[in-house]
């Protein structure tokens, strides 16, 4: 079997060396890079990055990466943002003063927000319960082969807030209030948990994100 | 509600595993690799990986061990024990570490945390105290329990997390070890102190001492390593135990 080519963007922010190992567990060639003829000719890429919105912006542009990166998602093929690399699918972060981002996702990043009276924390350092919106809506997505109120780990502070319902794929509870913890238009996936740190049901989801490709 | 991660600790000294009393004493348990593998695929949420002689040596020497582990299990990793600089940060997450917990070298340079939550963000700077209890209260200690500080343990807790450390690891050097209990007044007074996660180490002997520590303290997480180490439990009886309790845990 033919092994498919995942670009994994590198853009100076994150731990990628998780994303890689789990990548290599399946049929996966991966390639960590910031060329842009590595990305186009992938058959999957993924996104990834911790830490702050206007720093992750910054070194995509200052990679030269936001035209790259508009012009894989017209292709089609599958695209994966992880936990920052979800964020910066939005249209915008309210993190440090507005910061644009590549706007492939209608909405905003927002602070989360906690009911007062449930004395739960910033940063969210958790697993957590993951929701399906409603019925069906995993089908044919990376969410496919997870079951309903699966545990994923989360470590932010921020998350996206979608202004299209459709794009929402999964939320979670956190103080009292849920939020998008993963989206989804068409060929580009975000999730705000990390998948290489949520022990097999983190593996489950990357390995449906490999065999999404065609 | 969250859920309370049960977080494995290792301290490991020349390639081992190994665990002592206050921590001191050390004596072998096993191979890193081996045991973070079979805690992972029992159900443990974390692992943290100490370098217990590290300070003295001024180094880290657990990158390698990092790297080998992060082949083969999918959860958060943290390293800590002789972390001196941004590059050593640097060199720790390029090995595949997620979080990097600093003690000594914190106390020595504060600006260390604030630097390096501005680079790498605060999820991934785990502020480590190691508190002894005085007379009046608890004073951080640095080297592995061995120098104290005269810095006052819960002020320093506070001071952590203004700098932007985004969790602090309370180890009891009084409790760590002894199987006896945790600090509980200690992980209480740290918990009320910070509005960061707090990961409450030292002290964990029995499934009641963790029961009760989770009900007195909330914490976000709660570090064992005899308990597992020396088969006293596995980690899927520790949490079928507390869900038994209906205390929230992963299962």
């Amino acid at each position: 079997m033919i092994k498919k080519k995942i670009a994994i963007i590198d853009y100076g922010i994150g731990n990628v060396k998780s994303i890689l190992n789990a990548l290599d567990n399946f049929n996966a060639e991966t390639i960590l890079t910031n060329k842009p003829e590595d990305i186009l000719n992938a058959d999957g890429v993924i996104l990834p990055g911790v830490g702050a919105f206007k720093t992750g912006m910054e070194n995509l542009i200052a990679h030269d990466l936001i035209p790259v990166i508009k012009q894989y998602v017209k292709t089609g093929k599958p695209f994966l943002g992880i936990c920052l690399g979800m964020q910066l699918l939005l249209d915008e972060s309210e993190e440090f003063g507005n910061t644009k981002g590549l706007g492939l996702i209608k909405g905003k990043v927002k602070k989360l927000v906690i009911d007062e009276t449930t004395n739960e924390r910033l940063p969210h350092v958790s697993w957590n319960e993951i929701k399906e919106p409603e019925k069906n809506r995993w089908q044919n997505s990376i969410l496919e082969n997870v079951q309903q109120f699966s545990d994923v780990y989360f470590v932010h502070s921020f998350a996206a807030a979608p202004s299209t319902e459709a794009d929402i794929l999964a939320t979670c509870n956190y103080g009292n209030k849920d939020f998008c913890a993963a989206v989804k238009k068409e060929n580009v996936f975000g999730v705000q948990f990390h998948p290489e740190k949520s022990g097999k049901t983190g593996l489950a989801i990357l390995k449906k994100f490999i065999d999404l490709i065609k | 509600m969250h859920k309370t991660r049960l977080i494995a600790r290792l301290d490991v000294k020349n390639e081992f595993v190994i665990k002592g009393i206050h921590l001191e004493g050390l004596r072998k348990v096993g191979d890193p690799i081996e045991l973070a593998k079979k805690y992972y695929l029992d159900g443990i949420d974390e692992i943290v990986f100490m370098d217990a002689v590290a300070s003295l040596y001024e180094r880290n020497n657990l990158f390698h061990i990092i790297e080998k582990a992060c082949k083969e299990v999918f959860i958060p990793i943290t390293i800590g024990g002789g972390i001196r600089s941004v590059s050593d940060i640097d060199k720790a997450l390029r090995s595949g570490a997620d979080k990097i917990a600093l003690n000594t070298q914190a106390i020595k340079n504060p600006e260390i945390i604030k630097e390096a939550s501005r680079i790498y963000g605060s999820q991934c700077i785990i502020g480590s105290i190691e508190a002894k209890k005085t007379g009046t209260g608890w004073q951080a200690y640095v080297d592995n329990g061995r120098e104290h500080t005269g810095v006052d343990a819960v002020d320093w807790a506070k001071k952590l997390e203004d700098l932007g450390a985004g969790e602090i690891l309370i180890t009891s050097v009084d409790k760590e070890g002894t199987k006896k209990g945790f600090d509980v007044e200690l992980v209480k007074k740290i918990t009320g102190a910070v509005s960061i996660p707090v990961i409450a180490s030292g002290g964990a002997g029995s499934l009641n001492d963790i029961r009760e520590l989770i009900v007195t303290c909330d914490p976000g997480g709660v570090a064992i390593a005899s308990l597992i180490h020396y088969n006293l439990f596995s980690v899927s009886e520790i949490k079928k135990e507390l869900i038994n309790h209906n205390l929230m845990v992963r299962p």
